[in-house]
């Protein structure tokens, strides 16, 4: 039994090796985990959560982050949602936050296997439907504000009159999103610019995901390109990466007039500031606070929150869940402009989800004078009259 | 000890693998070391992560089964002297297959026929998806390592259009993978293990028949033979065209088994990259092990080890983990270049 032997000896040195590596956390800390989608750098949809986590570790007392990005199947083959639970909870991990759409069956699968641990699964609405137990919550930020504004931005400053999304995948959530958008735009266009609705051109062009998967999606980076070569001289990205800014950066310094809005991440028009509006951005800083410091204290609950702007201040990093920073390349009557519309936002007076508004294929969304609930909102079945693009 | 017993032909593999390991461990620890990383503290953590419960442990195993059937599969195919580069497209058509009998799922039925059913058919699906790189070659003309990458090419568009079309979620159109099955057509896992029973006790029997098939067969002999030199198993009457037919077969029976066997056990649910890449991966595994069986086990559960072991780079030490995909990369180097080193000086 030569080879079984060696394989035994090597096992057992292997896990003596292990033995006193496994961490010996003081009973105090509260240690959570967090499963990002993407990489922690993708100046995007992950690195917001990843900044956020961080900056909990600085401000709430006792708490540690462990965490891992780019889980998804394509980069992780074989490594499933439950299976990295597992290895966050025998690392003293007492909270799971899942930061993806994607995660959604592994978070509610693992929810179950770990009764006495709790679950943070961001965009998702399980907490809403009995789905799981009571230790699965769900956050989200309301980035309707965030992308109408960047809607608006791009009708304002389009000289063609053709905005494109780069959109990820078809679901309620990118369905909203791209919706509010091309309110925010068409309200630009009619109300601000006074030009005939007919004249704006919306279109939203989805890759398969919320990333580049090569050979699984569609390439973002060529997409963008030809959309830009189609006439769209501004891209607006739905997409947890920065490719739409980094193309419209290339042709701008080709001398080209187009431009691009990013997502997700305050810091992501760096990228191509020269050809960036500005950036419509989620603050996780709050709500994971809210989660975080609930179950640290025992004091958790299950609950569906989905938190929105601080009006007073959308950018402050303590109160606003949502935020919007101007780009270099916006103008100056734009900015103008700008302000006037959040202010109209801010103080109720604009209501983009306001009747008479139809879905793409006519029927009626909501009739003259109706405002949409959140539910509507959340759920929102189909794209809008004027929108050109798949809406399911 | 007789000196073809199976125990003396295991330890000597085995042997024969140390000057390989420690080519291997010099060159990654030297990289490593290059790159101010401690070798040590990598193999502790990825250990830690790996071997040190049960629940870890069968974690490590729900990748050694598909990698372990992948393995067998190819062995098959490498003795009748074919490259089935084809096993990804075969692992993904048996995946396809069991998801097809799966979506049915006749509530008539008992939910273990409908899926003892759906490894069936895995394993024709992959089988059949073998037999077209089989045909391709035998009539065609077409290398098999040609045709079976491009046979991969042409699964991985079935699997997206059926993900992206005709299997999509409800209102929702996007890469992440098909709706779940119902709780009842997943393989049972019992309380505190995560690869499934039954899905361990196929991976070992269908080991232990593809040894038994290639060592104590006729079957097995032929194979060889046809592997060893075609024009001469002409004139002991042995159709090098069928039996590299059958080989190829029986190999995409198990890849698509390994596909399947992904759908209900592991994912429960029908994904773009479904197959892992465990195609691929055998390929290193059955090259490491020198085309030979005994040692296949072993290196496919240390291979597990380092894909489940890795996940433990980014969230311990902040490194990269495709770190596991470079160690995977210098061991088979290392395994051609003494495999190499070898064949020289004995010829």
């Amino acid at each position: 039994m030569k080879n079984a032997t060696i394989i035994g000896v090597l096992l057992a040195a292997l896990c003596c090796i292990a033995a006193p590596g496994i961490a010996q956390e003081t009973a105090k800390t509260f240690t959570f985990g967090l499963l990002m989608v993407g990489p922690a750098n993708d100046h995007g949809w992950s690195q917001a959560h990843f900044e956020a986590a961080k900056e909990i570790e600085k401000e709430v007392a006792h708490t540690k982050m462990l965490y891992i990005d780019k889980v998804n199947p394509a980069d992780r083959p074989g490594i499933t949602i439950p299976m990295l639970v597992d290895d966050l909870i025998s690392k003293g991990a007492k909270l799971i936050i899942g930061n993806s759409d994607d995660m959604k069956d592994g978070m509610r699968e693992a929810a179950l296997m770990h009764p006495d641990i709790y679950f943070l699964h961001i965009s998702g609405d399980d907490a809403l439907h009995d789905k799981t137990g009571n230790n699965l919550s769900n956050l989200m930020g309301r980035m309707e504000y965030g992308k109408m504004m960047a809607g608006f931005a791009a009708a304002m400053t389009s000289k063609t009159g053709k905005i494109a999304y780069l959109g990820p995948l078809i679901n309620a959530e990118t369905r909203r999103l791209t919706a509010s958008a091309f309110l925010g735009a068409r309200y630009a266009w009619t109300h601000v610019l006074k030009k005939p609705a007919a004249d704006l051109h919306f279109k939203v062009n989805w890759i398969g995901f919320w990333f580049n998967i090569p050979g699984v999606t569609s390439d973002p980076t060529l997409v963008t390109k030809q959309l830009l070569d189609s006439g769209y001289d501004v891209v607006i990205s739905g997409i947890d990466t920065t490719e739409a800014l980094v193309v419209a950066g290339q042709r701008r310094k080709a001398g080209k007039a187009v431009w691009a809005i990013p997502y997700d991440f305050k810091d992501a028009c760096n990228e191509a500031p020269d050809a960036c509006l500005g950036v419509p951005y989620f603050n996780w800083l709050p709500g994971y606070k809210q989660f975080i410091t609930a179950a640290r204290d025992g004091k958790w609950k299950k609950q569906f929150v989905w938190l929105g702007p601080d009006w007073k201040d959308i950018n402050n990093p303590e109160t606003s869940s949502i935020g919007f920073v101007e780009g270099r390349a916006l103008g100056k009557s734009q900015r103008a402009a700008l302000a006037t519309f959040q202010q109209g936002l801010a103080n109720g007076s604009i209501n983009l989800f306001t009747g008479p508004l139809n879905f793409q294929d006519g029927s009626v969304f909501l009739k003259k004078g109706e405002t949409a609930t959140d539910e509507q909102i959340w759920n929102l079945p189909k794209l809008l009259e004027g929108m050109e693009g798949a809406g399911k | 000890m007789k000196s073809n017993s199976i125990y003396f032909r295991a330890g000597s593999a085995t042997l024969q693998s140390i000057p390989i390991l420690v080519l291997a461990a010099a060159s990654v620890s030297l990289f490593l070391f290059a790159l101010d990383f401690s070798p040590f503290a990598i193999i502790r953590a990825m250990a830690a992560g790996s071997l040190t419960s049960w629940l870890k442990f069968s974690q490590l195993l729900s990748i050694w089964v598909p990698l372990l059937l992948c393995s067998c599969g190819l062995l098959f195919t490498f003795k009748a002297g074919l490259w089935n580069i084809g096993i990804e497209g075969q692992v993904v058509m048996g995946a396809i297959a069991a998801t097809t009998i799966l979506r049915l799922n006749p509530t008539s039925l008992p939910p273990v026929f409908t899926i003892i059913v759906a490894m069936l058919a895995a394993c024709v699906g992959g089988s059949l998806w073998g037999l077209l790189v089989g045909i391709l070659k035998n009539r065609g003309g077409v290398n098999e390592i040609f045709g079976g990458l491009g046979l991969n090419f042409v699964a991985q568009g079935i699997i997206l259009y059926l993900i992206f079309g005709p299997w999509k979620r409800a209102g929702i159109a996007s890469m992440s993978g098909t709706d779940i099955f119902a709780r009842d057509l997943w393989l049972p896992m019992p309380v505190g293990w995560r690869v499934a029973p039954a899905a361990l006790v196929t991976a070992v029997c269908a080991f232990a028949l593809t040894w038994l098939l290639l060592s104590h067969t006729r079957f097995g002999l032929r194979v060889k033979a046809v592997g060893l030199n075609p024009e001469v198993s002409r004139l002991f009457h042995i159709n090098p065209d069928r039996y590299g037919l059958f080989a190829i077969m029986v190999g995409g029976a198990l890849a698509g088994l390994a596909g399947g066997l992904q759908v209900t056990g592991v994912y429960h649910r029908l994904i773009p990259a479904i197959s892992s890449g465990y195609g691929y991966l055998g390929l290193l595994v059955v090259m490491l092990a020198n085309y030979k069986s005994l040692p296949v086990p072993l290196i496919t559960l240390f291979f597990a080890w380092l894909a489940a072991g890795s996940i433990q780079l980014p969230i311990m030490l902040q490194i990269d983990s495709s770190l596991s995909g470079v160690i995977q990369g210098a061991c088979v180097l290392s395994a051609l270049l003494v495999h190499g080193l070898r064949k020289q000086r004995k010829g």
